[in-house]
């Protein structure tokens, strides 16, 4: 196996969690939802399919990993709605709660692999690894890519789908677009349409983490999201939050990371510019975008 | 307008100011160069107090107690009552336009231009804002006025401009015109503003939309309709005068899009709703025409939607309500204010409701699509839609209704003409 299809296989492999919390993302905010929290919902979706996975053992793997992955899901989407159920009692902003809501996370990880979930020799802060048999089976043998690139691709094209057939994928965009005309104009509940992409946002997050442990790492310790859930808002808007496009920005960003650390190993060239060429992505989207409304802004006040 | 306060640079020609030629590359310049405008749609900060709008875009030093003395001493000067420190965010429409008008004053402008400003006042603000308007204008300044409502134009101003298309097609002292030859030149043809009621079929007797024993109570607890009982029967206008702000609950009740604390409401299937916030409660601007179409009830969808489907009825009402656009695939915002206007209308109208409820329906538009506007309601009206309108407008409400609901806390039925409505809402001022 040459080396540059271990790369390459290596920056996919990296991409996968980008794609999926950037799809995460990308709903959350098509709906005018502002979920920054993908970070914390992958956290928990990872530890609870780490969890399943290592107590159901007994059962045959394939049982296993799908449960796991499941379970991942719904801890994911558990965790988005404390922030849902808080924005729809109290209106409190979805943008501080979720933030908030990661710091938990990260330490509630911190907690789970040194108490209840560490390894049974007790020394290092980390669970034990997942079984052969539960974990993702790799597509490409003699590298680490592994199924979930199939999952985050399928739940690309059908995100797509949804927000260009279907009447409740026209009532997510409206919502976003326009709330106050979805809700007088189309008589579409909006808070409880909210509440639920707010959910689904969480849940695909939350699969991210679960197909992390599964796929890549086979065991949940501190540091196994190296911000993810951060880069999934820059991979979501550099897509314009489309989800065929987020693929497209996902593995862009993946293969950029991956080469950071090659370059850091074989040139000494800081893999910190890896980050900076990100958020100079970011700021120019964004000056981009700006420069766009700005514009349109103006003609389309003319009367 | 919005070239002469910097908003849009212009393609081609010169603005001069006191004749000196300028150029402005945003407004913050022609408010420099003495000029002020009054928006038609607010531009203030809804989170900050009146006397912090009125201080925005200024230099230097905020002094809260020096701002607001300024306010309460231009808004004193027309007449007009406002709290400095309240929030803009709990002012009313009427009190948001007095803002705007007090704001331009104290940026010491010398050429002032009003878009529509009488447009949410009541009559007394009215009367007080064109007597200070003359006052300045005595002591040397400049008043622009935008307004389709042709009485105010030959009360107050000195000279009148038409604009049609983009071409100035009357330029003349105010003396030399009267309100046949000014609607000529804006229509471009000799037209019966107020045509007279025709109607085609007699009101039927089926009820439509009855409530009885409605009440309403907002947020808070404070009661905004009580025990209102009242019967709409197929093809008649019902027009609604209110004071600002009685009317909203009222028709957001009727159109099915608030539920009463009390009391029963028969309400029909299909009801077709025009709110006054175009651009906020209609349409979404930055969807397409045949979206827009999709969103109408689009809570009732389910499965996939049939987008061919959508984009013919859009098609269709494009061309029967004489929506001008590139095409149904253009943006909403890029369609003019009476354009959206019309297929909003044409869009709520499509499935043939029981029921269409207006509220203010013509407001901001022009001469010519309004009377389309009214032409397209008289029409439903005939084929059988119960219409209730509420505007602002009382001419509009006698020209179009076949009664006049007055709305205050309680509700009394009107004859449809000016002067009776108008006594009726001044009497439940108080």
């Amino acid at each position: 196996m040459t080396a540059e299809l271990a790369l390459f296989a290596d920056s996919v492999v990296r991409a996968v969690p980008l794609i999926l919390t950037g799809l995460a993302v990308a709903l959350a905010f098509r709906a005018g939802v502002f979920n920054i929290g993908a970070e914390g919902q992958f956290l928990v979706g990872a530890a609870a399919a780490a969890a399943t996975s290592i107590k159901l053992a007994s059962f045959p793997g394939v049982a296993t990993l799908i449960i796991a992955l499941t379970s991942g899901a719904i801890a994911g989407a558990f965790w988005a709605a404390i922030a849902a159920e808080l924005r729809r009692r109290f209106h409190v902003l979805e943008i501080i709660s979720t933030i908030m809501l990661n710091f938990i996370a990260l330490y509630l990880i911190s907690f789970v692999v040194r108490g209840p979930l560490q390894e049974p020799t007790h020394i290092y802060p980390q669970t034990e690894s997942l079984a052969e048999a539960a974990r993702l089976p790799i597509i490409m043998p003699g590298t680490r890519l592994h199924a979930g690139i199939v999952i985050a691709i399928i739940v690309a094209i059908l995100l797509s789908w949804i927000f260009r057939n279907t009447a409740i994928g026209f009532r997510i965009r409206a919502i976003g677009a326009g709330p106050r005309a979805a809700q007088t104009a189309g008589m579409i509940d909006v808070e409880r349409l909210s509440w639920a992409v707010f959910l689904w946002s969480g849940a695909i997050a939350g699969l991210a983490g679960a197909i992390e442990v599964s796929g890549v790492t086979f065991a949940l310790y501190e540091n196994i999201s190296p911000g993810y859930g951060y880069t999934a808002i820059a991979v979501a808007l550099i897509a314009g939050l489309n989800p065929l496009a987020v693929i497209i920005s996902g593995v862009f960003f993946g293969a950029l990371e991956t080469g950071a650390s090659a370059l850091q190993r074989d040139f000494a060239i800081p893999s910190s510019i890896a980050g900076m060429t990100e958020a100079l992505l970011i700021l120019a989207t964004l000056a981009f975008a700006g420069l766009r409304n700005r514009s349109i802004g103006l003609s389309g006040n003319e009367r | 307008m919005r070239i002469a306060f910097g908003m849009i640079a212009p393609d081609a020609g010169t603005i001069r100011v006191r004749g000196r030629p300028v150029r402005f590359a945003s407004p913050s310049d022609a408010i420099a160069a003495g000029i002020g405008m009054v928006h038609q749609q607010f531009s203030l900060v809804p989170e900050m107090t009146v006397a912090e709008n009125v201080a925005l875009g200024g230099h230097g030093r905020y002094d809260r107690q020096q701002v607001a003395a300024r306010v309460l001493k231009i808004a004193g000067r027309l007449g007009m009552t406002l709290n400095p420190f309240t929030k803009v965010r709990e002012l009313t429409a009427s009190e948001r336009q007095k803002l705007e008008i007090v704001r331009t004053f104290a940026h010491n402008a010398t050429t002032i231009i009003l878009d529509e400003p009488t447009a949410v006042l009541t009559p007394a603000d009215i009367g007080d804002l064109f007597v200070q308007l003359r006052s300045f204008a005595d002591s040397g300044g400049s008043v622009i006025l935008i307004t389709h409502k042709l009485q105010d134009a030959l009360a107050h101003a000195d000279e009148v401009t038409v604009l049609r298309k983009g071409h100035c097609v009357l330029n003349a002292p105010m003396i030399s015109v009267d309100e046949t030859s000014l609607a000529d030149a804006m229509l471009g043809r000799a037209q019966d503003i107020q045509s007279p009621l025709q109607r085609k079929n007699p009101v039927q007797s089926r009820i439509v939309l009855e409530l009885k024993n409605v009440s309403v109570l907002n947020d808070i607890g404070v009661e905004q309709l009580r025990n209102i009982s009242l019967q709409i029967n197929a093809g008649e206008i019902v027009g609604i005068a209110a004071l600002e702000g009685a009317a909203k609950p009222l028709l957001r009740l009727l159109a099915g899009r608030m539920a009463p604390t009390s009391g029963d409401i028969t309400q029909p299937l299909s009801v077709g709703f025009v709110p006054e916030d175009r651009l906020q409660d209609s349409v979404i601007p930055n969807f397409s025409l045949i979206e827009n179409m999709a969103l109408r009830n689009s809570a009732t969808h389910s499965g996939r939607l049939n987008w061919p489907e959508i984009r013919n009825t859009t098609a269709d009402v494009v061309s029967r309500y004489d929506v001008r656009t590139s095409s149904a695939h253009a943006r909403m915002a890029d369609l003019s204010g009476g354009n959206q206007q019309k297929f909003v209308l044409g869009r709520e109208l499509n499935d043939r409701p029981e029921l269409l409820v207006l509220e203010n329906p013509t407001q901001g538009l022009d001469i010519h699509a309004t009377a389309e506007i009214h032409d397209r309601i008289r029409t439903a009206r005939d084929e059988g839609t119960a219409i209730v309108i509420y505007s602002s407008d009382l001419d509009e409400l006698a020209a179009l209704s076949d009664r006049v609901l007055v709305v205050g806390k309680e509700i009394a039925t009107t004859k449809p003409d000016r002067d009776v409505i108008g006594r009726s809402l001044l009497s439940r001022m108080t």
